[in-house]
């Protein structure tokens, strides 16, 4: 997993971002994790990936593996975008998780899936989803999701 | 070859691969990529000139593990279809994102076999997702090496040409 690096200017006070956001991006597949780091770097965004709930959770402070400063790496991610479909912790476990962390609850998670089932859909945005998107991502998905951001930011 | 020359074979190679039929198991078969795999080309620049041969190349990985894998749980004496489905479903996602369209519908075809837990079906499948795969990542390498001349010799890939 590789780290951005990631300061508390990013976001202030109910404002607008001052430098690039930082977005920790969820996936099992190689392939995947690949195409939608691409995507966000393009879109001006510090990216760091994880190829599953436990290790993003650990990245997030969250997992057995307890870093020294939690606050750091809270403020280090902006924006958290996962994949549905994973082994073992899925995308909307993991999304339970991070909306029951009073630490991490107000960060917004996006859910990606290849699968368009409105039940599915409607599960996540009730637990608190900002966003579900359809894969496979395109440029045009990551500006809508960039916009639809900015928006609630400010 | 000329670079001129070069840009109009890989335009021409491009579109076929977009719009090649063929006959198959499963009726008329479209062709070996669709729109996702512009989208991938859209995202290589000079600051990233790799890109899409990186890309591919992690489906060809991803790929081959997967269908190795496949082969070995349908040769099992008892079928576990649920794991066979998982990794279909792998590699319906893995070659939805490169826009390898042929092998995405394969797995399609593939997923609803494993549902009927028919394993007739799941081995027709299996076999023409070998066949299908083997061919795209053939026409990819080609297209991939073409793409390299072009940039060696100074060229530019013109992916605003396969708009359609």
């Amino acid at each position: 997993m590789d780290g951005g690096g990631g300061s508390r200017e990013n976001v202030m006070a109910g404002g607008a971002y001052t430098e690039e956001p930082h977005v920790l991006a969820v996936d099992d597949s190689l392939v995947d994790r690949k195409l939608v780091e691409r995507l966000l770097k393009n879109s001006s965004c510090k990216v760091t990936t994880a190829e599953n709930g436990l290790r993003a959770l650990e990245y997030l402070g969250l997992g057995d593996e307890k870093r020294t400063s939690l606050e750091d790496n809270v403020s280090k991610v902006n924006l958290i975008i996962t994949d549905y479909c994973m082994p073992g912790m899925t995308g909307y476990e993991l999304l339970k998780k991070i909306k029951e962390s009073s630490m991490l609850k107000e960060i917004p998670v996006v859910i990606m899936s290849s699968e368009n089932i409105p039940t599915r859909i409607n599960k996540c945005l009730e637990e608190g989803a900002q966003m579900f998107m359809l894969k496979p991502l395109k440029q045009s998905d990551v500006v809508k999701l960039r916009c639809n951001l900015m928006n609630c930011r400010s | 070859m000329e670079v001129v020359q070069m840009q109009r074979a890989w335009v021409e190679y491009t579109k076929s691969l977009f719009r090649e039929f063929s006959y198959s198991f499963f009726g008329w078969m479209k062709g070996f990529l669709d729109a996702q795999f512009q989208q991938l080309q859209l995202l290589q620049d000079e600051s990233n000139p790799d890109f899409v041969a990186e890309v591919v190349s992690l489906f060809f990985e991803d790929s081959e593990r997967l269908l190795s894998d496949l082969t070995f749980a349908l040769e099992q004496q008892s079928i576990d279809f649920k794991k066979v489905d998982a990794h279909v479903h792998q590699l319906k996602g893995s070659s939805s994102s490169i826009g390898a369209q042929r092998v995405k519908n394969d797995c399609i075809a593939f997923r609803s076999f494993c549902e009927e837990q028919n394993i007739e079906g799941c081995q027709r499948c299996l076999q023409q997702v070998k066949q299908d795969y083997c061919l795209v990542k053939s026409k990819l390498e080609a297209l991939i090496r073409l793409e390299q001349q072009i940039v060696a010799a100074g060229g530019s890939i013109p992916v605003e040409e396969l708009s359609f």
